[in-house]
């Protein structure tokens, strides 16, 4: 066990410098210098210049390179240009609505998809299963933003339970902060849902043809017992992977859902940051995303040794 | 009064019959032997017993267990039924018991569920059945993972499962057909024990007819859905009335006709083997330590004269397969050296060992893993082809193919089929086609009518001994059964922990073992007509 955890810190610590380094290479190869932007288009040769030096551009590449992890690791994340303010602060602000956005919806996707996996697979041919996996079929169609239109003109717009947009800040209680969360969680949630349904509805149906599962049955189990306590967790083993990869694309969506409901949050920052060539801001988040992504797929390499023993004990 | 009555019964799975008629009884205390070969509708009876049949299956007719009418029960009384007064033990034990729960947990969790008893109460009972199957505690704590544990000893935790409440009923379809004969005769054992202890009936499923002859007290032998004959072991087999008992019965004892050939030590060797080791990276103990290596092949040397016929018998995990696997370079040896033809393959590269390959092939075990699905037998057959000094053109390969098709007794019209058109025993000689379509000097078989009916293997049996005699390929058999040994070689070499440690001619070493490992081999492998004669003294 210890040894599986070690290597599979190590490959993610491996992965966390490659993705460093690639992240400082695509923004130096991009075009445009930021202290011109910055000065805008009227200032001289020698101003821009100096701002370079100030900035520490003209630096070598490597010495670049390790300001900028050296920063990265004791939280220094460098100064927006656009904002003038510390990008740290900047993400703190942002992450309190982004981070328990990404939560919400993580879990809500999970919470619909397993229930509607089972019920498939045990339903398997039957109407249930059809309509079930018909809808999910639709759900992966269906782009984000648009389910997020639908929902703002129901819920907000017509049955007006919950805000359309914007976020009155956790200040603002708990509870009113989270019903500005619930739809855009929905909206990212859902399409996830239905990917991991039918993901989790196949793992599950290849578990139900196991020998294991016969002689669970003839133990004298019932159906709906043996489904939760020996079905579920033999396929759980796709789902997790399948969960890990899903959690890039939900940061992803953020962008999208978090322009569309108006919220303030590192989706909308990073959008905004890119068409200001705000290069420091988006060269942080960007890291941000890549370390949540690969801490994310960390704990579920965790959780393939905790649902499977025989990873534990293997090398 | 019978345990266990079956009158009139039929299935059908859609419009496809699968059983018709069946009458069947077990009274407690008795054992009685379900005999037939692959599709004749054994599973299927012990299926419907225990209600755990395909969505499509119906049944009608009448099966009455204890008093209840099991065609007519409700999925709720069924569940009370299995696992408390029906038990039932698989055949494939590698993948009968759930990866991610320990042994302790799955023998415990039917005992609880039936016996609403404490989570400590089951572990205990638990514990003694474990105990009672030969998995003692210091050894085998309730919290060991399947994956921890071997084949046989996989097989005694689902008969602990099946047998933890007592029941009045033992459903044991095919439970040593994928151990060796010593696990076997362990399993065999165990079971006549449970049988005896708790007076509970035994429906023992085989196809192995010496296995029945030697458990069961009266015996019932199924062909396509029907039952052919039934009543007393004994009698039944050794009067052989019925025509189809008598054919099963002769299969099974089929020797194929052999000239008698190839004293080695004539010609020079084809194949020599010489001190040959492989040691396999074992488990890492600490992080910081190497891991100590396991050795699966101990210094092994043989020599194999052109046209000779050699079996490598042992128990699994021997080390036989690997042996095979290195012979074939496949695999890579630790030490020593392999020669073919006179030259060494060992440590050789591949563009090195295509001349080699040419005159070696193989035959696997099972028919079915071995084609690809979605390839015509033609490309199928023709495969080895590539390792031919010169290309042959399309016309060529397909002359090639269909003149390999009918050595094996397939004709031509199948060259353009699926493997999945053919049956197992076609399958087999599909692969025999594609391992002489290069015309080899030895063919190394692993298996190759383990997977077989019985009247199937006998006729895969008499191909290999013609195809010996016709084209004087020599054979490298691997088995555990010794009635192939027999049947087919020269001479056989018994293997036991990496070692070889007997050889000789396979008449000498079958009828008088010296070695322990041969002897316990000999001793294990069921012999029916061993079986039928202590049958006849019990029954009279």
């Amino acid at each position: 066990m210890t040894a599986y955890l070690l290597k599979r810190l190590a490959i993610a610590i491996a992965t966390l410098i490659l993705a460093s380094m690639v992240v400082f290479a695509v923004l130096e190869i991009l075009p445009g210098d930021p202290a011109r932007l910055m000065l805008g288009l009227n200032a001289s040769a020698e101003q821009v210049e100096l701002l370079r030096n100030q900035m520490g551009l003209n630096a070598p590449l490597v010495l670049r390179y390790l300001n900028w992890v050296g920063g990265l690791l004791s939280l220094d994340f460098g100064r927006s240009y656009t904002y003038s303010v510390p990008v740290i602060d900047l993400v703190r602000e942002r992450m309190a609505v982004s981070l328990p956005l990404a939560l919400i919806a993580l879990a809500l996707s999970t919470i619909i998809a397993i229930p509607v996996g089972l019920y498939s697979a045990s339903r398997r041919g039957r109407a249930g299963d059809s309509i079930a996996m018909g809808a999910a079929q639709l759900g992966v169609a269906i782009p984000n933003f648009w389910f997020a239109l639908m929902l703002i003109y129901l819920f907000a717009v017509w049955l007006r339970l919950v805000p359309a947009g914007g976020f009155p800040g956790w200040s603002a209680g708990v509870w009113p902060a989270l019903k500005s969360l619930l739809l855009p969680a929905v909206a990212l949630a859902l399409p996830q849902a239905a990917i991991l349904a039918r993901v989790a509805r196949s793992a599950l149906i290849e578990v139900l043809n196991e020998d294991y599962i016969r002689t669970a049955r003839a133990k004298g189990l019932p159906y709906r017992a043996v489904l939760w306590r020996h079905a579920l967790r033999n396929a759980m083993i796709p789902v997790l992977t399948i969960l890990g990869l899903q959690f890039a694309f939900l940061l992803a969506g953020t962008i999208i859902i978090e322009n569309v409901f108006y919220l303030p949050g590192l989706g909308r920052l990073v959008f905004q940051a890119i068409t200001q060539r705000d290069l420091i801001v988006v060269e942080s988040i960007v890291m941000l995303l890549v370390v949540a992504v690969i801490a994310v797929n960390l704990v579920v390499d965790i959780s393939y040794a905790i649902v499977d023993p025989r990873l534990r004990h293997r090398q | 009064m019978s345990l266990l009555e079956i009158e009139n019964l039929s299935l059908a799975i859609g419009d496809t019959p699968i059983l018709k008629g069946i009458e069947l009884s077990v009274a407690p205390g008795e054992v009685m032997g379900l005999v037939g070969e692959s599709g004749s509708g054994k599973s299927m009876t012990a299926l419907t017993i225990m209600q755990l049949l395909p969505h499509a299956a119906r049944a009608s007719g009448r099966v009455s267990f204890d008093g209840i009418d099991i065609l007519a029960a409700t999925e709720d009384q069924m569940c009370a039924l299995r696992g408390d007064d029906i038990g039932m033990v698989f055949q494939e034990p590698m993948t009968a018991l759930n990866p991610v729960k320990t042994i302790g947990e799955q023998v415990a969790e039917g005992i609880r569920w039936h016996t609403k008893a404490s989570r400590a109460e089951a572990e205990d009972r638990a514990r003694k059945m474990l105990d009672r199957v030969g998995l003692p505690e210091a050894k085998f704590p309730l919290s060991r993972y399947p994956h921890e544990l071997s084949g046989g000893q996989r097989q005694r935790v689902v008969i602990a499962i099946a047998c933890a409440l007592k029941p009045k009923l033992l459903i044991a379809d095919e439970p040593t057909t994928a151990l060796d004969v010593v696990l076997q005769a362990q399993i065999l054992d165990l079971l006549r024990g449970l049988v005896s202890e708790n007076r509970m009936g035994l429906l023992l499923i085989s196809h192995d007819l010496a296995v029945v002859t030697e458990m069961a007290d009266r015996i019932t032998i199924l062909r396509h859905g029907e039952v052919m004959e039934s009543g007393d072991t004994a009698q039944t087999l050794s009067a052989q009335l019925h025509p189809y008992t008598r054919q099963l019965a002769q299969a099974s004892m089929h020797v194929p006709a052999r000239a008698k050939v190839h004293a080695a030590g004539s010609a020079k060797p084809l194949l020599e083997v010489e001190g040959v080791t492989r040691d396999y990276p074992g488990r890492r103990t600490s992080l910081f330590k190497a891991a100590p290596s396991i050795r699966a092949v101990d210094d092994v040397s043989l020599s194999l004269a052109p046209g000779q016929s050699v079996a490598l018998v042992g128990r699994s995990g021997c080390g036989k397969s690997t042996l095979a696997r290195m012979i074939l370079a496949l695999d890579k040896s630790t030490l020593g050296t392999i020669r073919f033809r006179g030259e060494t393959i060992t440590g050789k590269s591949e563009a090195e060992l295509k001349a080699a390959r040419r005159d070696m092939q193989v035959v696997f075990q099972d028919p079915y893993g071995s084609f690809d699905p979605r390839q015509k037998v033609a490309k199928l057959v023709a495969e080895p082809l590539h390792v031919l000094e010169k290309k042959p053109t399309p016309a060529e390969r397909r002359e090639m193919v269909a003149h390999a098709l009918h050595e094996v007794g397939l004709g031509i019209s199948d060259m353009d089929k699926y493997p999945h058109e053919f049956s197992g025993g076609q399958r087999q000689r599909l692969s025999i086609a594609r391992a002489i379509i290069t015309r080899p000097k030895l063919v190394v078989a692993d298996e190759p009518v383990s997977a077989l009916d019985v009247s199937i293997r006998a006729q895969i049996l008499d191909l290999f001994a013609e195809l010996n005699q016709k084209l004087g390929v020599a054979y490298l058999f691997i088995t555990h059964d010794l009635t192939v040994a027999r049947a087919i070689t020269d001479e056989v070499l018994v293997m036991h922990d990496g070692k070889i440690v007997e050889r000789g001619k396979t008449g000498d070493v079958l009828d008088h073992p010296q070695s322990e490992a041969a002897k316990a081999l000999v001793a294990a492998a069921p012999d029916l007509h061993r079986a039928i004669a202590r049958r006849m003294r019990e029954q009279g």
